[in-house]
């Protein structure tokens, strides 16, 4: 009995909304298009994650792909996030495209917009999550099998959808209170489906490498390749190891002096050791396993924070009332068949316009500090509600009652 | 341990801030291991037992009428029955006077004076017994007079600031400002910021005494307030060029002005001229409930101040129940996290953030919600320890 290692990656960057004022609403309508030296300037920080961490991760899961026959991962990449590639770095593009030909990297399906759409339009949801997949098939010539929800937001109706919509498979939180007794380390079936399957992240052995790693003061500081090969040797039980997080903790939330780009290249040789390990695309390890027991997920979880709920993206009012204007608009937006106001439409549902008007760990300046361009949450808010605002000038335009 | 405290104004006889912070710092000092001795410039009965406070009077005079406002003259009357108006500058002179002859017959060991005014007074006393003084700066000249102000003021404040053994400012902005104007070493300024203590709010009562703006509100109105002396750093013709903006924006949006000031006809002027009228109500200075009123019927608090050295009213009006928009230059903006914050001569964007707030009671009712759990976490008991351990620290080297 084989043992894998599951790498899954997720690849994002948003369209950020520029310092966007009412003074712009109704007269300018570029709201993703900050100064190139702005905090928001999405051209800027794309091409600076791409230096630091796209182009040289890529670098190495190619090496360590020629090297080693039997790595393999999978990658979730946005729609979001290929475009700015397309348009600001076809060199990162392309080595994503070098990494998919080997025909060991598996492509993760999810909506397009990096969206909650799931819980606000079912059909807004499956027309996104239909750009996704024709924009991998062009890109990269393959045909997704397992989905992700945005922010691995998951419950019973996302598998019940996901079963129906053909999937084998689909991604989750492996979080304590769901999993109960068992272990994250095997595959399991979602409840009231039959045909599909569920993988759920170790989110310990996952934040060992994507928030722990360079952190002096953790107590297995610092954690190198064959040590961490060495814990999951130890479980005899384990038929595959989860590890899901950002492709960004490669050189960007871990930067190269943390030595993570040393690990990643000693990881598969170290775990390749014992004949009996191996690596698997997620496809793969539901081909290759029977589930072991189904998950009953009645409430909405995801792989945020220590509450692991929606509450990093709709715990406020701010959060839920712009979001929900948002989704207000959308029969309108969609009759005027406006591909731009449409586009902008979309641009505007990305998880990460609500995310960064989180008030609740505001006080600490923690963790989503970090990942925001704005200085406050209210900032954030005042930015997207300008260009909500826009959205109906331009909906009023068209003649349309708002 | 005694502290000679000297200040100018304690409540109720105050004009401001200063009389406010001098109390809620003795009120919190005194409940350590030390007597305090306040020496205030007239006679008059503040209800306080926490500590010890002391008429400086020169001789010859009877009694001190005060008018509402500071840095304005004040009444003198003298044991002969003869009155004399005296300027800013002849009462912190008799001030000094008093105090110098105060100090020989009393003991302590620390100085502590609040602000210009009394620095003269601390710096005879230093002279006289050879103790550490301590100054406490809540404003410097230029915050009071927008340009570079006073040059007998500057003089005083420049003199005593190098002579004093520790400076404490009420805020890194305030701080740099010293260090800025008069080349004090950074290492001999602390910064003890100002607070509040919740408990001392006085509630509201079930009506507002500003029935119309109640009205309006209930016609879709929202109310924009500030409070505070119509003076040059408190900024508020940027405010009005605001106000004009935001009301093309929004027209159901009232601005209402509590204060009075050398700028009060100035303002109603611009914003006639502005095309606003309409849209600002003054209400002239208030006391009491229709202070405390004016910052409940408020929608989102502003305090454009050029220079603040810290601003205690955005913290009021938290208390009562609104939230607030400060400028970076300002004290406050230094401890408040859940408030919108602009730098006051960025006209353009305090009306951004002043129309969001109108157009939406989301981004008000989260902003309040937020900063009223900050607010209820606020006391005076942490600046009182650090007041404490320089004191301490002082005693310590002088003996």
């Amino acid at each position: 009995m084989s043992k894998a290692i599951v790498l899954y990656l997720h690849v994002h960057q948003p369209y950020r909304i520029r310092h966007y004022t009412v003074f712009d609403t109704a007269v300018q309508h570029d709201y993703f298009d900050a100064a190139f030296e702005d905090q928001e300037s999405n051209e800027r920080i794309l091409k600076k994650v791409a230096e630091k961490s796209y182009i040289p991760t890529n670098q190495r899961l190619l090496q360590l792909l020629q090297d080693n026959p039997k790595f393999k991962l999978s990658l979730s990449i946005t729609g979001t996030v290929l475009e700015q590639l397309e348009r600001w770095s076809p060199r990162a593009l392309q080595s994503f495209q070098e990494l998919c030909a080997t025909g060991r990297v598996e492509i993760v399906a999810e909506t397009y917009h990096h969206s909650l759409a799931f819980f606000y339009s079912r059909a807004e949801f499956e027309m996104q999550v239909d750009m996704h997949r024709k924009k991998v098939q062009e890109l990269f010539g393959q045909t997704p099998q397992v989905f992700r929800n945005t922010e691995l937001c998951y419950n019973n109706d996302v598998a019940y959808w996901a079963d129906k919509a053909g999937y084998k498979g689909v991604l989750a939180e492996g979080w304590d209170p769901i999993l109960d007794w068992r272990s994250p380390n095997f595959v399991y079936r979602p409840a009231y489906t039959n045909n599909i399957r569920l993988l759920m992240k170790n989110y310990k052995l996952s934040d060992d490498i994507a928030f722990r790693f360079g952190d002096q003061n953790w107590s297995e500081w610092p954690l190198t390749a064959d040590k961490f090969a060495g814990w999951l040797a130890d479980d005899q039980e384990a038929t595959n190891f989860n590890l899901f997080m950002d492709y960004e903790t490669f050189g960007e939330h871990q930067w190269e002096e943390s030595g993570i780009f040393g690990f990643l290249s000693h990881l598969p040789g170290e775990w390749l050791k014992n004949e009996h390990h191996t690596f698997m695309t997620v496809s793969e390890v539901i081909d290759n396993n029977e589930p072991v027991d189904s998950i009953d997920v009645p409430d909405t979880i995801t792989w945020a924070d220590t509450e692991r709920d929606l509450s990093a993206w709709l715990g406020n009012a701010l959060q839920t009332s712009s979001i929900q204007a948002l989704y207000d608009l959308q029969e309108d937006i969609i009759r005027t068949g406006d591909f731009s106001l449409i586009e902008d439409w979309r641009r505007l549902q990305t998880s990460d316009h609500f995310y960064y008007m989180c008030t609740k760990y505001f006080n600490d300046g923690d963790i989503h500090a970090y990942f925001s361009p704005y200085k406050t949450p209210y900032e954030a808010y005042i930015n997207f509600m300008n260009a909500y605002h826009d959205l109906k000038f331009r909906l009023s335009e068209k003649g349309v009652a708002v | 341990m005694k502290v000679l405290m000297l200040g100018w104004e304690l409540p109720p006889h105050n004009s401001g801030g200063l009389g406010i912070a001098c109390y809620q710092l003795c009120k919190a000092l005194s409940k350590k291991d030390l007597d305090i001795e306040f020496v205030v410039p007239y006679r008059a009965d503040h209800g306080i037992d926490f500590m010890e406070i002391t008429a400086a009077h020169p001789q010859g005079v009877a009694e001190v009428i005060r008018s509402g406002i500071a840095y304005d003259s004040y009444k003198y009357i003298l044991e002969d029955g003869t009155e004399e108006h005296l300027d800013i500058y002849a009462q912190a002179q008799l001030y000094e006077q008093a105090v110098a002859k105060l100090v020989e017959e009393t003991e302590f060991d620390i100085v502590h004076a609040h602000d210009w005014l009394t620095f003269r007074a601390a710096l005879r006393a230093k002279e006289a017994k050879g103790c550490p003084i301590i100054l406490h700066v809540h404003s410097v000249e230029s915050d009071r007079a927008g340009g570079r102000g006073n040059p007998l003021v500057h003089e005083i404040e420049d003199i005593a600031m190098h002579a004093a053994d520790k400076i404490i400012a009420v805020s890194e902005h305030t701080r740099q400002v010293i260090h800025r104007e008069y080349h004090i070493p950074l290492s001999k300024i602390e910064v003890v910021h100002n607070s509040i203590e919740p408990d001392d709010l006085v509630p509201l009562d079930s009506n507002n005494s500003y029935r119309y703006l109640e009205e309006l509100k209930s016609q879709g109105y929202r109310v924009v307030v500030n409070i505070g002396r119509l003076t040059v750093q408190k900024g508020l013709p940027n405010l009005l060029h605001a106000a004009k903006e935001v009301v093309k924006q929004n027209p159901k949006t009232m601005f209402l002005i509590v204060g009075s000031g050398e700028q009060y006809y100035e303002l109603l002027s611009l914003s006639a001229e502005l095309g606003i009228g309409k849209n600002v109500l003054f209400t002239d200075f208030q006391r009491g409930k229709k202070w405390r009123d004016a910052y409940a019927i408020a929608d989102l608090f502003v305090m454009p101040s050029v220079s603040e050295p810290f601003g205690l009213t955005p913290l009021e009006a938290i208390g009562y129940g609104t939230p607030t928009l400060v400028t970076h230059q300002s004290g406050v903006s230094e401890i408040l996290t859940n408030c919108l914050k602009v730098d006051f001569w960025d006209i353009k964007e305090m009306a951004n953030q002043i129309t969001a707030v109108v157009q939406n009671d989301a981004l008000r009712d989260t902003l309040h919600e937020n900063s009223y759990g900050e607010y209820q976490r606020m006391s005076w008991a942490n600046a009182s320890h650090k007041v404490e351990n320089l004191y301490k620290e002082h005693l310590a080297v002088a003996v």
